[in-house]
């Protein structure tokens, strides 16, 4: 084991920090820098409870080692809203209720924002497929794809 | 975690230096796979060499005489460049079926391969548009053509300090199409229960078969031929009676296990169905 020293951007902030070797990045997320809001599920790269965007491309923070991040850009759902302004996005959830206890939430948010950054009309067949790596086990799934269709409705408006 | 070092080289030179190190040395790519066996202690390191910042493994590009993919180029990556490119619809498909979008961002087709899972997607579509391995290591280079890559579930012919540089693909003939599909119980993020790729190449005027490659995944100890099948294929017109015939011969190329995903019998009469499907859709991309 060692400790490596990295510099990386999390949700615009830059950070010199002392990682170990063998942490992850979702270790290092949470109980480093204290950004909570990217949680823990399956820790095998299932659930997607964990993902967060690293240089734009959504990942399991789970299966990133946080040595890997030096140099790297990482956004978490904290990093969403711009000074208490939520995007559209999150707004899209909380409108169409498209969460229940919301510790998929986060995971689902930072995917969607990936799904519609690449594909901004996405049909419902597509959101069901490019989300199927975020599991919700409240919701039975119909709100969340509705809350991604508003979503791409708010995108194309604003 | 075991306790494990990590660097990240940013030269082929010294990463092979630090993979001929004493002790486990253990390759990092997309580590979907290999952090998780780390985790939960299926594989052991002593050092994690994370080969992502060496710019002859993130190339892929193609020419005339085919496709080379950079070991460490991730599903998506290789999706997008062949679905844009063409000529490897197999691969562009079964590229897109690995994992979730998030496991395809980080996940490379090289690892996928050096994975070395009997089920791996990727690997039958890379073994009908006959991929050699090109590996590297401190004491020289070798070109190894993909079906002879395996060695058992897990288990590759790479040697301590050796890993897979690039795969080359010949570029396909006019008149050859390609597909692969698995069967799953779900409709996305799932384990082949058995996964079949089919090329072939015909002679417009004729009908006849020119060339075959047909490859199964989940149904042996590694990724398979099935060289019967594609003997047959071979010279003889394709038609619906060729295709089952064909696809019953694909069946004796398979000696799956039976297990939680399912039946060594069951396994059989996917390889069957799937066969058939691939080859219609092969065609159905010829006319």
């Amino acid at each position: 084991m060692s400790k490596k020293q990295i510099k990386t951007t999390v949700n615009g902030v830059e950070h010199e920090i002392l990682v170990d070797s063998t942490w992850t990045l979702l270790e290092t997320l949470r109980d480093q820098l204290s950004l909570t809001g990217t949680k823990e599920g399956c820790s095998n790269g299932n659930c997607g409870a964990c993902t967060v965007l690293v240089n734009g491309k959504s990942s399991c923070s789970c299966l990133v080692l946080a040595p890997e991040i030096d140099g790297r850009e990482v956004t978490t759902v904290e990093g969403l809203a711009d000074h208490g302004h939520l995007t559209p996005v999150q707004d899209a959830f909380v409108e169409n209720s498209g969460l229940q206890c919301g510790f998929c939430t986060p995971g689902f948010m930072i995917a969607t924002t990936a799904l519609l950054s690449e594909n901004p009309h996405p049909s419902e067949n597509e959101i069901r497929l490019k989300l199927a790596g975020n599991l919700c086990r409240c919701t039975g799934y119909d709100k969340i794809v509705r809350s991604v269709q508003d979503a791409a409705e708010r995108l194309s408006k604003a | 975690m075991p306790n494990f070092d990590y660097e990240a080289p940013t030269s082929l030179e010294s990463a092979l230096e630090m993979l001929a190190r004493p002790g486990e040395v253990r390759p990092l790519v997309g580590g979907t796979d290999v952090i998780d066996q780390l985790k939960s202690n299926r594989r052991n390191a002593d050092i994690v060499i994370d080969l992502k910042r060496i710019p002859e493994l993130l190339n892929i590009e193609a020419n005339g005489s085919g496709l080379r993919i950079g070991s460490a180029v991730s599903c998506t990556d290789v999706h997008n460049f062949t679905a844009e490119n063409g000529g490897y619809p197999a691969l562009s498909e079964s590229a897109d079926l690995v994992g979730s979008i998030h496991i395809q961002n980080r996940a490379s087709v090289g690892g996928n391969v050096c994975n070395a899972a009997p089920s791996a997607d990727t690997i039958p579509a890379l073994l009908i548009h006959e991929a050699i391995a090109h590996t590297v290591s401190a004491s020289g280079a070798r070109e190894i053509p993909l079906i002879d890559f395996f060695a058992g579930p897990g288990q590759t012919v790479l040697q301590k300090g050796e890993i897979l540089k690039e795969l080359v693909l010949p570029a396909p003939s006019a008149n050859t199409a390609s597909a692969y599909l698995r069967f799953i119980p779900r409709n996305e993020m799932d384990i082949a229960v058995a996964g079949v790729g089919s090329l072939i190449e015909v002679d417009p005027s004729s009908g006849v078969v020119t060339k075959a490659r047909i490859a199964l995944a989940s149904v042996a100890p590694t990724p398979v031929r099935a060289y019967a099948a594609e003997e047959f294929l071979e010279g003889t017109v394709i038609d619906a009676a060729a295709i089952d015939e064909t696809a019953d011969l694909a069946v004796g190329s398979a000696v799956p296990i039976t297990d939680v995903r399912g039946s060594a019998e069951y396994r059989k009469e996917l390889i069957r169905v799937l066969t058939k499907r691939t080859l219609n859709i092969c065609l159905e991309r010829l006319a």
